[in-house]
């Protein structure tokens, strides 16, 4: 048995060796997630909780709510500002030092209920004001992020795979042989793929908001119209990957490696607001981050079309240029 | 049956310049060159890592060469090569959860003009299977089927890359009376076959390569007449005495027979009883592509 076993083993690891694109990214692949775990990460401590606070900047001396650990305090140039912030959910509590101390909470925030108990026990006689206005529940905030999660998943794997596995079969190969373009292809399966992405996000969107209450405050056409030019962006994005290369292993790595750092930083879970700025920086080259930036500003504000057309612009610019580097680098067969 | 002693064209359909292709470690195919007329079923025949396929690959349009060129009607491969060959590969997988009827007309979507999708059916005699599932059928259905993918848009040049590999005899003749069908519609066929019995059947015109070059090339018979006598006398090669083998014969000798090329059969039959070769176990047949093959290279078809 153990001679059987060894065989295996032995013919796994010599195709693992010899499959150098796939080599090579499995040893780049930890020394970058340490690298980017250093930046993300290393340093202080990072905070549980964001408070604004209304001032032109952070005197630690002037309060003693202000040296609380895994608090980190982010400047509001105003309270306009800072309770636009706080309805929704980019920050967990906004206060004004001026004397009489005052304070405001998003109610429908958990973390919010827990910092401002932080900062009673250190300033009893603060005031608690009103909040103008609905404040966002969390979920109401996380709902766009959990349909733009679904479709990235969804659009980058959704075609990577199919293209590899029909590069593999030799489907492609055949293809080849007609007068179809590479354009042509990779046009059909982005199609192929918005059309199933539009029902499961449809389907999506109407359950789980008949589930949670929640209610749209922007036009519906205007939000199809962005799914579409959002999910045209991310499936393109998922055929440069496939575009050219013929193990699983590789592939389903890269997509790994572009699909973590969009969940983490394109706001799907949590605002970015206080991250240091490159971070911020870097969020915005996803094409993830314009699509929730630009779901929220709608669902959740009723922007129009004006407001959001820069995002609009970025993922349908994004879309052509991922389009046209799949066609250009695609390979009809394992060479 | 080849189309005996037809004049060929003019205008070759396709030509091949000087083509090479260059792998890292090895010379797949070393400066080949030779015209293809029209309406003809043209053979490449050679052993395995001979260089037809990537050859035809070349042709098809699918493989880069390294050097040379490959001329469709005088012009470089291009746009009008496309629509206007047909091509079926050694292997070929299809999408998967497609019917028969399916398959065939996803690819004549890609064509702006062809055949009929039900017409390809009842040309490649798919009728019965036109609603199964592609991956559903026997070898011989699926080159069937792969056949009628590579006619859907009337191909002016048919490429079949050893098309009856791996099927049963039954299955094979089914396919050679399919492909004679479409010779008789004059279409050019280019057919890269390992079994000469194929080769002998269809082709018109064959080319024979090895490591890369072109060994041989012309009508079947012009070349077995050219390299060969009347008959062959087969015998086992025990029993092919050392006196035997100083007499004045035209003889191949494999691992186990000898191969006896003559013109002269009673001569020959007196010279083998007089050196005590006993022919109990003599065979007499005529000379056919392998052993032109054998004559030339020195090695069996499919080592």
């Amino acid at each position: 048995m153990i001679r059987r076993l060894l065989s295996v083993l032995h013919a796994r690891n010599l195709e693992f060796l010899r499959d150098r694109p796939t080599l090579i990214f499995t040893l780049l692949l930890p020394v970058a997630l340490v690298i980017g775990m250093k930046f993300v990460f290393g340093g202080p401590e990072r905070p549980l909780f964001k408070v604004g606070v209304i001032a032109t900047h952070i005197d630690k001396s002037a309060h003693p709510f202000l040296s609380e650990r895994y608090v980190e305090f982010v400047v509001e140039p105003d309270e306009a500002t800072a309770l636009d912030k706080l309805t929704h959910q980019q920050i967990d509590l906004v206060l004004d030092l001026r004397e009489p101390l005052r304070y405001w909470v998003n109610t429908d925030s958990p973390k919010g209920y827990i910092v401002e108990k932080l900062l009673l026990a250190s300033a009893p006689a603060a005031q608690r004001e009103k909040v103008s206005g609905a404040a966002l529940r969390y979920i109401d905030w996380l709902f766009p992020g959990i349909l733009g999660m679904n479709m990235m998943f969804s659009c980058l794997f959704g075609v990577g795979y199919v293209v590899l596995r029909y590069r593999k079969s030799g489907f492609l190969k055949r293809l080849h042989a007609t007068p179809l373009s590479a354009f042509e292809f990779l046009s059909a399966q982005v199609l192929s793929r918005l059309l199933l992405i539009l029902i499961i996000t449809a389907i999506l969107y109407a359950g789980i908001g008949a589930i949670i209450h929640f209610h749209n405050a922007g036009n519906v056409l205007l939000l199809l119209f962005l799914t579409i030019l959002s999910a045209l962006s991310m499936i393109a994005l998922g055929l440069t990957i496939a575009a050219r290369f013929s193990s699983e292993e590789l592939v389903g790595g890269l997509l790994n490696l572009l699909t973590w750092p969009m969940m983490l930083l394109s706001g799907v879970w949590f605002s970015l607001e206080g991250s240091p700025r490159w971070v911020q920086w870097v969020a915005h080259v996803f094409p993830l981050t314009h699509a929730l930036d630009a779901a929220r500003a709608v669902m959740l504000d009723g922007a129009g079309i004006r407001q959001i057309a820069p995002h609009l612009l970025y993922l349908a610019l994004t879309a052509l240029v991922f389009l046209a580097f799949g066609a250009w680098s695609f390979r009809w067969r394992i060479d | 049956m080849p189309s005996p002693d037809r004049p060929p064209l003019s205008v070759p359909i396709l030509e091949v310049r000087d083509l090479v292709k260059q792998y890292p470690t090895a010379t797949a195919v070393a400066g080949v060159s030779f015209s293809v007329p029209e309406g003809i079923c043209f053979g490449l025949l050679g052993p395995n890592g001979a260089g037809k396929t990537t050859t035809i690959e070349i042709m098809e349009g699918i493989l880069p060469q390294t050097a040379g060129e490959v001329r469709y009607r005088g012009e470089p491969l291009g746009a009008r090569f496309r629509q206007e060959a047909g091509i079926l590969f050694q292997k070929t997988a299809l999408q998967d959860f497609l019917t028969v009827r399916q398959s065939i007309a996803l690819f004549r979507g890609l064509y702006d003009q062809g055949l009929d999708v039900e017409e390809v059916i009842r040309l490649c005699a798919l009728e019965k299977l036109a609603s199964r599932d592609a991956r559903k059928l026997s070898g011989g259905q699926q080159q069937r089927l792969l056949l009628a993918i590579a006619l859907v848009n009337d191909p002016q040049v048919l490429f079949l890359d050893e098309p009856t590999t791996g099927l049963d005899p039954q299955a094979r003749r089914k396919f050679w009376e399919l492909v004679e069908s479409i010779k008789a519609r004059r279409k050019t066929i280019m057919l890269t076959t390992h079994y000469m019995e194929e080769a002998e059947l269809l082709c018109d015109e064959v080319i024979i390569m090895d490591r890369g070059r072109i060994v041989a090339q012309g009508p079947p018979r012009r070349l077995l007449h050219e390299h060969f006598a009347e008959v062959l006398l087969e015998l086992p090669r025990q029993d092919f005495t050392d006196a035997a083998r100083s007499l004045p014969l035209s003889v191949i000798e494999g691992p186990e027979r000898v191969e006896i090329s003559t013109h002269d059969l009673e001569g020959t039959l007196r010279a083998l009883l007089e050196a005590g070769v006993p022919l109990a176990r003599l065979r007499i047949r005529p000379a056919n592509l392998e052993d032109l093959f054998l004559e030339l290279t020195g090695t069996e078809l499919r080592a």
